[in-house]
């Protein structure tokens, strides 16, 4: 249990998280939970429903107070923020922590485009000199949006939305916006993804790409990922680290390898049946 | 009515029509059929006006009759219908330069009705609203936060000029700004308060705020005059030229023969100057990232929360500026009026000037430049009934949200495009939440 | 303390005729989730009715005042709520599944279509009637003062118990309440449940215009007179009264209308009467900006 990959000096923790408790008035949502996120590395976040995972996400991205609990995130120079104590919109602008929703929450009736446009609001807000350069039409502001057009063209292209980059986002199909809002929450430069069940809904080819799409983002823009996932094909195949959780609790934690032979996260997760969980489970790896 | 689909026919529509006649007879019976009035003793008393009873009751029977039979000869209305696709090309073509024309003639208008007076007046009536309900536009339709009292900020706006000229006699140039800095403050102490609030909450506070604004006006006697308002408050100068027959006047700086129209026109042209300050840096502010937040606040708050956009601040500064070009108007329309009293800043003009933002379509400029048009120019129709102004607005506006929900132009325009300029239907849109 | 006294049952009062309206509009908001604007043009209706029905009894030689007001109020409530029930079907249905603002515009258009109405149907003077219900008793007195409540005082007090008795046994126990609650939690679930969700909602605004015209009848018999314009200002206070109380709750619709009758009452005796409405708005402000949802409405949670 306690295998911890060699090259951990090279991977500090960006993520904390330690003794995290969380009640919406007598439901204990998450009781006493403790892990934490490698920095460069995509942890998975596993549990059946109900077992607080999206929970854990609202209090890591500021839309729950936490009842108790340190949530601390390190940058890589070194700069620690406590998430619990900033208001949520810090907590991406200053922080640098963006998130995507687990039913989609993109902006229906505003283009694709404008989507990542938004996504920049806060660089492009100092670019603008707070509006009042913008509204003067500056050439300072001219270039930054250039940029931020650039860049958000470099994210759609690389989701294959570039040619309906016009189009509202309401319209896109199911995948498409899926894959959308994470472009979203990548424009925001973030240090650490939060992803909510990111394949959820897709078609296999869909989840392969997905697949394709957050290693690339963990490998070429060095973002460290956490994701909470139910299709196991995904986590096992691209999480580096796996916490469990069941109802609010931590039960096991490693690769996805231990993980996976790990009794109790088998009885957990599909039941007590132990050995149709072993063989469901064997058959989807 | 209603929903269910009845077979067409005759003997249908009879049906429904009698039932709706009927409906009318008990709904009319006591509050047409019988007319109460405190007589010469101060005693109630009463007369019955049968004749009335049967005629309305009457026309309801046959203007039942016949929306049934259209009903049941052409199905539901639907406005697709009437435009063959063929024209849709030519239509959109004449869409992109419709606004354009509307410029023009907006621009050349004082030049082709110079000798009517009265069209004039309508048409500075007519700019004011375009200029308020761009304003509201922000809060409303970019913004999606409901605002039921902006009628408050055109006071303040009125007021400010009001006083700060009759009391320091500050020039309308000094005061415009002054009052558009002053009712921008008074937007920000209303946001505060409802940044919290949703929906309805949002809309009663603001109706409530702009009653404060109201009863203040009205009950501190000292400062505003009370419900006597304001008289004597100063004209506009030509830039420091008086508009007035005097030697130094504009007439005969300019060589010209003194005409009191001189000023109604310069009244214009100054407010479709606001007008048209308002629509350029609304439609700036869109292309920005302050503008965009409004429209992904309205789209989703928590979004755009996760993505560090200050929520507080978006709302706070789309209720300033909203305020700030209502302060604009409200200066204009001191100056223009001469004498302002709380009577011109009822619930009513809040309601109005909403309605024009909704049936505009939300968000859209070109639409409620044409809600404003058609509201103001329908209710001058209506001129001559006086009495009947209110029914006859009332009902208009509810048939007009029955036909058009979504308003007159159904699309909004994207800030920014890759590849082609491209609208949105409106179906898409949210409204907001706040 | 007498003088305290007085101003207490006054303030009580006023608040059961606003939290009378205020059923109206919560429980329209809680079933169709709109603002019903027209809500207080109905109340005026109401008193219209009243008054009307009033001068015609009395004129053709009725004189038993009790027989009297039953009658009133039977065919105030009758047809105020076929108003009621109108207003729904022409200016709300159709604009069900809109969006929001849509049904809102409606609605202020109806409500100023109502009271244009009533000002052209029956002209724009006051109208008085001459006090109906008299007599009191005096309660106590004190250093000079003497503390009165009125007959007309104890029936609209009684009255509003008796109705809110009803209502709350309506909404509870009967089977039109529970469709009205079904609606309320989910118009499409409680369709397929086979609620006949029209003619709930359609029973919601007859049931609320006739509460409505209840209230207007007790406004002619407590102050006198009506007028084309009441509706809007008795509607606001109303409204502001549900908000207080929290739009959707029905107690609240009782609490908030007490509250603001009270706060009205106690600052038009205490401190000035011009800013009584001032104070009554304020209050309401400042205690949205602490209960975001009103004094009993269910806070909101937002689910992420
Ligand atoms: N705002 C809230 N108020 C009350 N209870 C809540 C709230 N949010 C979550 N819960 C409760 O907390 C528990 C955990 O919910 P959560 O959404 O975090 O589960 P999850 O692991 O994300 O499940 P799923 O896999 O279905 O998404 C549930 O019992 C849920 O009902
Ligand atoms: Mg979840």
């Amino acid at each position: 249990m306690s295998a911890v990959p060699a090259s951990s000096a090279a991977h500090d923790d960006i993520l904390a998280v330690s003794g995290l408790t969380m009640r919406f008035g007598g439901i204990v949502a998450i009781n006493d939970l403790s892990f934490t996120a490698r920095r460069g590395e995509i942890s998975a976040l596993i549990g059946p429903n109900g077992a607080g995972k999206t929970t854990v996400f609202n209090c890591i991205t500021g839309f729950y107070k936490p009842t108790s609990g340190d949530i601390r995130l390190t940058h890589s120079d070194g700069k620690s923020y406590v998430l619990q104590s900033l208001n949520d919109f810090r907590i991406c602008k200053v922080a640098k922590v963006a998130r995507t929703f687990q039913n989609i929450r993109l902006f229906p009736g505003l283009t694709a485009l404008e989507n990542l446009m938004v996504a920049q609001h806060n660089a492009l807000m100092r670019a603008s000199g707070f509006t009042l350069m913008g509204l003067l039409g500056m050439p300072g502001w001219r270039t930054a949006e250039k940029a931020a057009i650039d860049l958000s063209s470099y994210w759609l292209e690389r989701i294959g939305l570039f040619d309906r980059a016009d189009e509202a986002a309401g319209n896109l199909p199911y995948g498409d916006q899926r894959r959308l809002e994470i472009a979203r929450a990548m424009c925001t430069e973030p240090a650490l993804l939060c992803l909510d069940e990111p394949a959820a809904g897709l078609n296999a080819r869909e989840s392969g790409e997905l697949n394709e799409l957050l290693l690339s983002i963990r490998d070429d823009r060095g973002a460290s990922i956490l994701l909470i996932e139910h299709d196991m094909s995904v986590v096992m195949e691209i999480s580096d680290h796996v916490t469990v959780l069941d109802y609010g609790v931590k039960i096991a934690g490693g690769t996805p390898q231990q993980v996976r032979d790990d009794p109790k996260v088998i009885a957990a997760y599909l039941g007590t049946d132990e050995e149709t969980a072993l063989a469901v489970m064997e058959g989807d790896a | 009515m209603g929903n269910e689909r009845t077979p067409p026919g005759f003997a249908a529509a009879l049906k429904k029509a009698s039932l709706s006649a009927f409906v009318a007879l008990i709904l009319f019976s006591l509050m047409v059929g019988v007319r109460t009035e405190a007589g010469p003793t101060g005693q109630l008393i009463y007369w019955t006006r049968f004749g009335e009873l049967a005629g309305l009751v009457s026309a309801v029977f046959a203007g039942s009759l016949i929306l049934e039979l259209l009903r049941s000869w052409f199905g539901p209305l639907d406005t697709g219908k009437f435009i063959p696709a063929a024209a849709d090309g030519p239509l959109k073509l004449a869409q992109r330069f419709f606004p354009l024309a509307l410029l023009i003639f907006t621009l050349i208008f004082p030049v082709i009705f110079y000798e009517k007076r009265y069209i004039l007046d309508l048409g500075i009536l007519v700019l004011t609203y375009v200029m308020l309900g761009w304003g509201l536009n922000v809060v409303v339709g970019l913004a999606g936060l409901l605002d039921l009292g902006y009628v408050a900020f055109y006071a303040v706006g009125a007021y400010s000029y009001a006083l700060l000229a009759t009391t320091f006699g500050l020039s309308f140039w000094i005061c415009l700004p002054l009052a558009g800095i002053l009712a921008a403050f008074w937007g920000v102490l209303l946001g505060f308060p409802v940044l919290r609030l949703k929906g309805d909450y949002l809309a009663i506070v603001t109706l409530a705020f702009g009653e404060i604004i109201r009863l203040v006006l009205i009950n501190w006697q000292t400062l505003t005059g009370g419900p006597n308002g304001i008289t004597g408050i100063p004209r506009p100068s030509f830039f420091g030229i008086p508009l007035t027959p005097g030697d130094d006047g504009f007439a005969a700086r300019f060589g010209l023969e003194f005409s009191p129209t001189h000023r109604v026109v310069f009244l214009y042209y100054l407010i479709l100057a606001l007008a048209l300050l308002t629509n350029w840096v609304t439609i700036r502010l869109r292309g920005l990232p302050i503008g965009r937040a409004w429209e992904a606040m309205r789209e989703d708050e928590v979004a755009c929360r996760a993505l560090g956009i200050n929520i507080t601040t978006t709302k706070l500064t789309a209720f300033a500026t909203g305020a700030m070009f209502g302060g604009f108007a409200g200066a204009f329309f001191a100056t223009r009026q001469g004498f302002i009293s709380p009577e011109s800043f009822t619930f009513h003009e809040s309601a109005l000037v909403l309605a024009i933002v909704v049936l505009g379509g939300m968000g859209s400029q070109l639409g409620v430049a044409l809600a404003a048009l058609v509201m103001i120019g329908g209710f001058e129709l209506f001129r001559d009934f006086e009495q009947y102004r209110m029914l006859v607005f009332g009902l208009a506006m509810v048939v007009l949200m029955v036909w058009r929900p979504r308003g007159l132009v159904g699309h909004r325009e994207a800030t920014v495009f890759l590849h082609h300029r491209t609208e949105i239907s409106a179906e898409l849109s949210r409204e907001g939440r706040g | 303390m007498a003088y305290f006294s007085q101003q207490l049952i006054n303030g009580v009062v006023l608040g059961s005729i606003y939290g009378l309206i205020a059923i109206g509009y919560t429980m329209v908001y809680g079933i169709v989730g709109m603002i019903n604007f027209a809500h207080g043009d109905i109340f005026m209706i109401g008193g219209f009715v009243a008054l009307i029905t009033f001068l015609i009894l009395v004129s053709i030689g009725l004189t038993f005042v009790p027989v009297i007001l039953l009658l009133v109020l039977l065919v105030a409530m009758a047809m105020t709520a076929l108003y009621g029930w109108s207003v729904e079907r022409i200016a709300y249905r159709p604009l069900r599944h809109s969006f929001r603002l849509a049904p809102m515009l409606s609605a202020i258009g109806m409500s100023f279509a109502l009271s244009n109405f009533a000002q052209v149907a029956q002209g724009a003077r006051v109208k008085p009637v001459p006090p109906i219900v008299t007599g009191g008793y005096t309660l106590f007195e004190r250093s000079g003062f003497a503390v009165q409540l009125s007959n007309i005082q104890i029936i609209v007090v009684i009255t509003t118990l008796v109705l809110l008795a009803l209502f709350t046994y309506l909404v509870s126990r009967t089977r039109l309440g529970r469709d009205m609650r079904a609606c309320e939690q989910d118009q499409t679930m409680a369709a397929l449940l086979g609620v006949d969700v029209d003619r709930t909602i359609s029973m919601t605004f007859v049931i609320g215009a006739a509460l409505a015209a209840v209230a207007g009848m007790m406004y002619l018999l407590y102050y006198g007179l009506v007028d084309f314009f009441m509706g809007f200002v008795a509607g606001i206070k109303a409204f502001t009264a549900a908000v207080l109380g929290g739009i959707g709750s029905l107690p609240g619709a009782m609490l908030g209308g007490l509250s603001i009758g009270l706060i009205e009452t106690m600052w038009s005796a205490y401190f000035s009467v011009e800013y009584k409405d001032v104070a009554a708005f304020s209050i309401l402000i400042v205690v949205l900006i602490f209960l975001p949802t009103g004094l009993l409405g269910r806070p909101e949670v937002e689910k992420v």
